[in-house]
């Protein structure tokens, strides 16, 4: 269980999150919707460590955690995979799997171990790739997203963020990547996905949280809710 | 692995699945290729070419702008460049000789000092790339012309500074392999080889890791063994194996395992593949990137000094005229990429072997070195032109 509490921060003249509360639990996709500029970006860059929140704090079971850089993030157990996926397309699966993070002895690389995790994860995840030991550059949008949110894994995390995983995909791959999502709730992790498109978030998440100008607009029940509230939600119609 | 290779050909056509299986792993066979061509050629219009002797002399000539190529391919992997390796080379065996003959220190001494030199030439140009923000082109290119100056200064009016033939500088390139020191080299290189497949194959069999077919492993160490003794037949049918060969080699292949197994050639290759990504998953860029600055100097004064010793002497044009071209043409014949991420330190040897070749030949011709110049040129357009193609389409 995650929350952020009155989480504020300025740009500038710019109030780019004003109070805003998110709640985030085990085993439950929460979509963060929005607007242009409603703050999605801004409230994941906080929780991520990318950026420091000007009021407000951040709680793990109650107990209040600091997260001032990226590395305090993930050595709290959250995960971050960025729209931009952040892969070196040089760089097989495997190495783009452990980027960082790679299993030594010395400062050996581990590579038959390596392969092996590489393989057990991919298959826990039921990502499918032919040949693992290709170049990233060679894989589909869809394969890349995927092997992106596998590495987000790597450091058994119980918090994953995606942003926009499926901006850039076509049908069918945004099917697997949205299978993919529901396989880490399926682990028991807690996911947030931040997404513009409202057949995606509807598809795959439990829980819809709407911002709007940098404040909360509304959190409903993904299933219980008609689109069009979503929309209204959004746009501020319902207002 | 038989099945998923199929389903790869038929997806990606002109590229299969052993020749993407590394990071920067590059098709070679069109260098290869190039070399039989070359050898046919030149052998073809002249009965000296493929002579032992000849051969022999190439070998020799080819160790110092090698090793100043494996120092350019270290730059070029983080899609970087330096420009300043033949100055800096030249720079580092003028203070290698004033050390050892007009301070009369031994010889060392005189190359840990030239060594140091080039390691702190390269640290001053990574600073200048990581500390200033400065492109660097613009650093090389200032160190190649900066260097160059402080050459001719320490070299004074002379201008020229022998080495003695009997020293020990002078006799690393007149140092020769008896047979059997050859053929021990050649069976360690093999066994080692040999053992290490089998090694990896039986590690990837008890981790449950699909295995490459066993008849390509035996190929490949086959094919080795053979390359290995043709080379030791025909040199030692000369004056046998020159040392100045065996440290070469010895060079591209230790810096060839670093890169493959270890840490730090995995985070260099992942820098010039995404030097953003590698910064967010928490490497140490800034760190690698001098690193990579100071090796490539350190390599450049290696192989300037590998090169006063095959002439004995350091003058004005010492690393100057088309070494660093050369070297940097050597490496992207080879098939490392100029933006970075892509190839591997044989690059240099293959690179190295086919300008060497066309320009021995063309000696041996008597062409002129305009006509050199031209044919290493369409050499090098080739090499990249046939790269790019066969890479057209494989990358989305």
């Amino acid at each position: 269980m995650f929350a952020a509490r009155g989480v504020s921060k300025r740009f500038g003249a710019v109030r780019a999150l004003d109070a805003v509360d998110l709640d985030l639990n085990a085993g439950e996709v929460v979509a963060l919707v929005g607007d242009n500029g409603a703050g999605k970006s801004t409230l994941i860059k906080v929780i991520s460590g990318a950026v420091s929140a000007d009021e407000g704090r951040l709680e793990r079971d109650g107990v209040p955690v600091q997260i001032n850089n990226p590395h305090q993030a993930r050595s709290l157990g959250i995960s971050t995979v960025y729209q931009d996926l952040a892969l070196c397309e040089n760089l097989n699966v495997i190495g783009n799997l452990f980027l960082g993070s790679e299993r030594r002895r010395w400062s050996l690389l581990r590579k038959i171990e390596m392969e092996r995790s590489a393989r057990a994860l991919l298959s826990s995840l039921d990502v499918r790739i032919q040949d693992i030991q290709v170049p990233v550059a060679m894989l589909s949008g869809g394969q890349r997203q995927s092997v992106a949110i596998a590495r987000a894994l790597v450091g058994e995390p119980w918090l994953v963020i995606l942003d926009e995983p499926t901006a850039a995909l076509g049908v069918e791959q945004t099917a697997q990547v949205l299978d993919l999502i529901r396989r880490l709730r399926d682990r028991g992790l807690a996911v947030l996905v931040i997404s513009h498109n409202l057949a995606d978030v509807r598809a795959v998440s439990d829980r819809t949280v709407v911002l709007r100008l940098g404040r909360n607009a509304g959190e409903f029940r993904t299933a219980e809710t008609s689109p069009e509230a979503i929309v209204a939600a959004i746009t501020g119609a319902a207002a | 692995m038989t099945a998923s290779a199929k389903a790869k050909a038929i997806r990606w056509p002109g590229r299969s699945a052993e020749r993407a299986t590394r990071p920067g792993g590059v098709g070679s066979w069109p260098v290869v290729g190039g070399l039989i061509a070359i050898a046919i050629v030149f052998g073809s219009l002249n009965e000296q070419f493929l002579s032992a002797e000849n051969l022999t002399n190439l070998a020799l000539q080819l160790a110092a702008t090698g090793t100043i190529s494996l120092g350019i391919i270290m730059v070029l992997l983080l899609g970087e460049i330096d420009l300043s390796a033949g100055s800096v080379s030249g720079l580092c065996a003028a203070v290698l000789a004033i050390v050892h003959v007009r301070h009369g220190q031994s010889a060392l001494l005189a190359v840990v000092i030239a060594l140091g030199l080039g390691a702190a030439i390269g640290l001053v140009h990574g600073l200048m790339f990581t500390q200033l923000r400065m492109p660097s082109f613009v650093v090389t290119l200032a160190g190649l012309i900066g260097w160059q100056g402080l050459l001719l200064y320490v070299l004074g009016r002379g201008g020229t500074i022998n080495l003695p033939f009997d020293g020990a500088i002078a006799r690393l390139s007149d140092t020769w392999l008896p047979p059997w020191a050859s053929w021990l080299v050649v069976v360690l290189i093999v066994g080692v080889a040999g053992t290490s497949s089998v090694l990896n194959r039986r590690l990837r069999r008890a981790a449950g890791l699909p295995l490459a077919p066993l008849n390509r492993m035996v190929l490949r160490i086959a094919g080795l063994a053979a390359l290995l003794c043709a080379a030791v037949l025909v040199l030692s049918a000369d004056r046998g194996v020159p040392l100045l060969l065996i440290i070469f080699g010895s060079l591209v292949v230790a810096l060839d395992l670093v890169l493959r197994n270890t840490v730090f050639g995995q985070w260099i290759y992942a820098i010039g593949g995404n030097a953003e990504a590698a910064r967010r998953a928490g490497i140490p860029v800034t760190r690698l990137r001098i690193v990579a600055f100071v090796l490539a100097s350190t390599f450049a004064a290696f192989g300037g000094l590998l090169a006063a010793s095959r002439l004995a002497a350091v003058n004005q044009s010492s690393g100057g005229s088309d070494t660093l071209l050369m070297a940097i043409a050597a490496a992207v014949i080879g098939g490392v990429s100029l933006f970075g991420g892509r190839g591997r330190p044989y690059a240099a040897l293959l690179g190295i072997l086919v300008i060497q070749s066309i320009t021995n030949g063309m000696l041996l011709l008597n062409v002129d070195s305009s006509i050199r110049f031209m044919v290493t040129a369409i050499v090098l357009a080739a090499a990249v032109a046939i790269d790019s193609l066969s890479r057209r389409g494989t990358e989305q």
